[in-house]
């Protein structure tokens, strides 16, 4: 009777051990967000004189305000939404038809295109990116929005994704449909497309993520302030912390960057997951 | 439609004299309008710029002009450039601080949280939401972490009377210190790619483990570990494929400093192209970068490949 007991104990243990080390880890997550909160909510002439200070009262909104009212934040959001936007509508619209025929359709050379297009999912963006800049220099393409948007259509991963899509849907489905000598963009449209949208969440979130996220190609396309997305912005303002507008600006505009997209991110949790898990497998 | 749907096998069966379904499955130059788009872009934007690359890397180029050919010239500049071989190293000493500790506290991670409870669930939640941040304000925070004086962890390290260490501006600390921001940016996708690999281990083998009396420790290593090793590789190639391409934390953090000691090839790269406009140059490294992460990458499509063959 000890034996089983004793391993019940023993697994009492082992079992506080991982919770405490899960604690921890848990901790280390949170921890330096909420400091950057706390942070925030700090007068800056207060913290400089004691980092303890934000434990305690006063606290003040003045550097929200500030954000709000005096940087280009605004701006660089609206850029963003644009690009973001932008690159996740022509994303789906172009993995969309691109997967329905690769999936379902025949032409000459198709296997040989596909294989091509799997063979993009390996490139690297930083293996075009000095050619990619070179060019747009040449079609004048920097500082602009379709300068932007442009080269994130070139990605093959939502063709690929789509592509897959449309072939788990079962074949009698259209061909009933094109036996009976229907258009294939009206198959595409009215019977497949519906199916697909579970897909098209996953894909939409998935580039509407990565291009609000994107830092290096908006960092060298645009250069110009009002052209800044909200990543290139705000770490534009961030190189030099002992700037006049002090840290707890710095910390405000970090909240108002972030809380959003972790808004967003419990919203959409599941569809962020599968899609990210999705990518990073293929 | 359900008879319609029931019958089509039939259908095409009893129609199959006349191969109606060979004809609409053959190969037709108009069907080729639904990939075209895509196929443009992809053309345009990767693939051109992919060989115009490699061209320019044989070239001396600035913004405008692809300039005169040099032949392996930029390679073997890069070969005697002591910046250039220090990044190489740089990255790489970057990828093992950080791969092997992602993959093992992801795994440990998603031993602990697979379990249908409410904390659980949260702690999913809490662990893989970092993901979802951009570099920027992953960095913001860590700098703010790091920082002397309003640092988190010189305030912690104050309590009690000792000093922080020194994790942005100390060059021994430096890279480490970059490798703490991406860990804690990262965990996500390891412990998130492990749990849905534990989901997939058939609940009766524990079942029968249990039967047997095997204890916890037991049945982890001769059952779970054994299940997801091919899970445990592809994470670990997976993320050495993401931490070779380093360059956001680097140069937010650090600008590559002190003395190099942080300059990854990616910011090599961006240097040389886009700071000092010597494309030939860059492009020659940003290739060579190329060939590091093709390495990677076909290994990843070996694993997945005999995966794909098991099932």
């Amino acid at each position: 009777m000890s034996a089983p007991a004793a391993s019940i104990k023993g697994r009492a243990f082992g079992d506080h051990l991982l919770l405490a080390l899960v604690l921890l880890l848990s901790i280390v997550m949170i921890a330096p967000v909420l400091w950057v909160i706390g942070l925030s909510l700090k007068d800056n002439a207060e913290l400089m004189a004691d980092p303890n200070s934000v434990f305690h009262a006063p606290y003040t909104l003045k550097n929200y305000i500030n954000t709000v009212g005096t940087s280009s934040v605004f701006i660089w959001v609206r850029n963003s939404i644009i690009v973001s936007g932008g690159l996740t509508l022509g994303t789906l619209i172009l993995s969309s038809l691109a997967g329905y025929g690769f999936a379902r359709l025949n032409f000459p050379g198709r296997d040989v295109l596909f294989v091509i297009v799997l063979f993009g999912l390996a490139v690297p963006e930083q293996a075009v990116l000095v050619a990619r800049h070179q060019i747009f220099s040449m079609l004048k393409f920097h500082n602009t929005f379709q300068g932007l948007i442009l080269p994130g259509l070139s990605a093959p991963f939502g063709v690929f994704l789509m592509t897959q899509y449309f072939k788990a849907i079962p074949k009698e489905l259209d061909e009933a449909a094109m036996l009976d000598n229907a258009s294939r963009l009206r198959i595409f449209w009215k019977v497949l497309l519906p199916l697909t949208l579970p897909a098209q969440a996953t894909l939409g979130i998935f580039t509407f993520l990565g291009a609000w996220n994107d830092y290096f190609w908006p960092l060298i396309s645009a250069t110009r302030k009002d052209m800044f997305t909200l990543t290139v912005g705000m770490a534009s303002t961030q190189t030099n912390f002992a700037q006049s507008e002090g840290i707890g600006f710095l910390m405000a505009q970090a909240v108002f960057a972030g809380a959003p997209i972790l808004i967003v991110y419990l919203f959409f949790q599941k569809y962020i997951v599968t899609a990210v898990s999705g990518a990073a497998v293929r | 439609m359900v008879d319609r749907l029931a019958m089509s096998p039939t259908a095409t069966l009893a129609v199959g004299a006349r191969t109606p379904t060979a004809d609409i499955y053959a190969p037709q130059w108009r069907n080729f309008i639904f990939v075209a788009p895509f196929l443009f872009f992809f053309t345009t934007l990767l693939l051109f710029p992919l060989l115009w690359g490699m061209w320019l890397s044989f070239h001396k180029a600035d913004t405008f002009s692809s300039g005169n050919f040099v032949g392996f010239g930029n390679y073997v500049r890069l070969y005697h450039d002591k910046v250039f071989l220090q990044s190489i190293w740089n990255t790489f000493y970057f990828v093992l601080l950080t791969v092997p500790t992602l993959a093992l506290i992801g795994l440990f991670l998603a031993l602990c949280l697979n379990r249908r409870t409410r904390t659980a669930a949260v702690l999913r939640t809490l662990f893989f939401s970092s993901s979802v941040l951009s570099v920027t304000i992953v960095t913001l925070i860590w700098r703010i972490v790091f920082i002397p004086n309003v640092g988190l962890l010189s305030t912690i390290y104050g309590w009690f009377g000792a000093t922080a260490p020194a994790f942005i501006s100390d060059p021994n600390l430096a890279m480490v210190g970059i490798a703490i921001a991406t860990i804690w940016w990262c965990i996500g996708l390891p412990m998130m790619l492990f749990l849905s690999a534990l989901q997939q281990i058939p609940q009766d083998i524990y079942e029968a483990a249990a039967l047997d009396n095997a204890n916890r420790w037991q049945t982890l290593r001769s059952i779970t570990l054994p299940s997801i090793k091919r899970t445990f590789i592809l994470v670990i190639i997976i993320q050495i494929v993401l931490q070779f391409q380093l360059f956001g934390q680097a140069w937010l953090m650090t600008r590559g400093g002190p003395n190099n000691l942080t300059k990854p090839i990616v910011l090599y790269i961006y240097d040389t192209a886009f700071r000092r406009w010597d494309l030939g140059l860059g492009a020659a490294a940003s290739e060579i970068l190329f060939i590091l992460i093709l390495i990677a990458a076909m290994a990843q499509y070996l694993v997945t490949r005999s995966r794909g063959d098991q099932a």
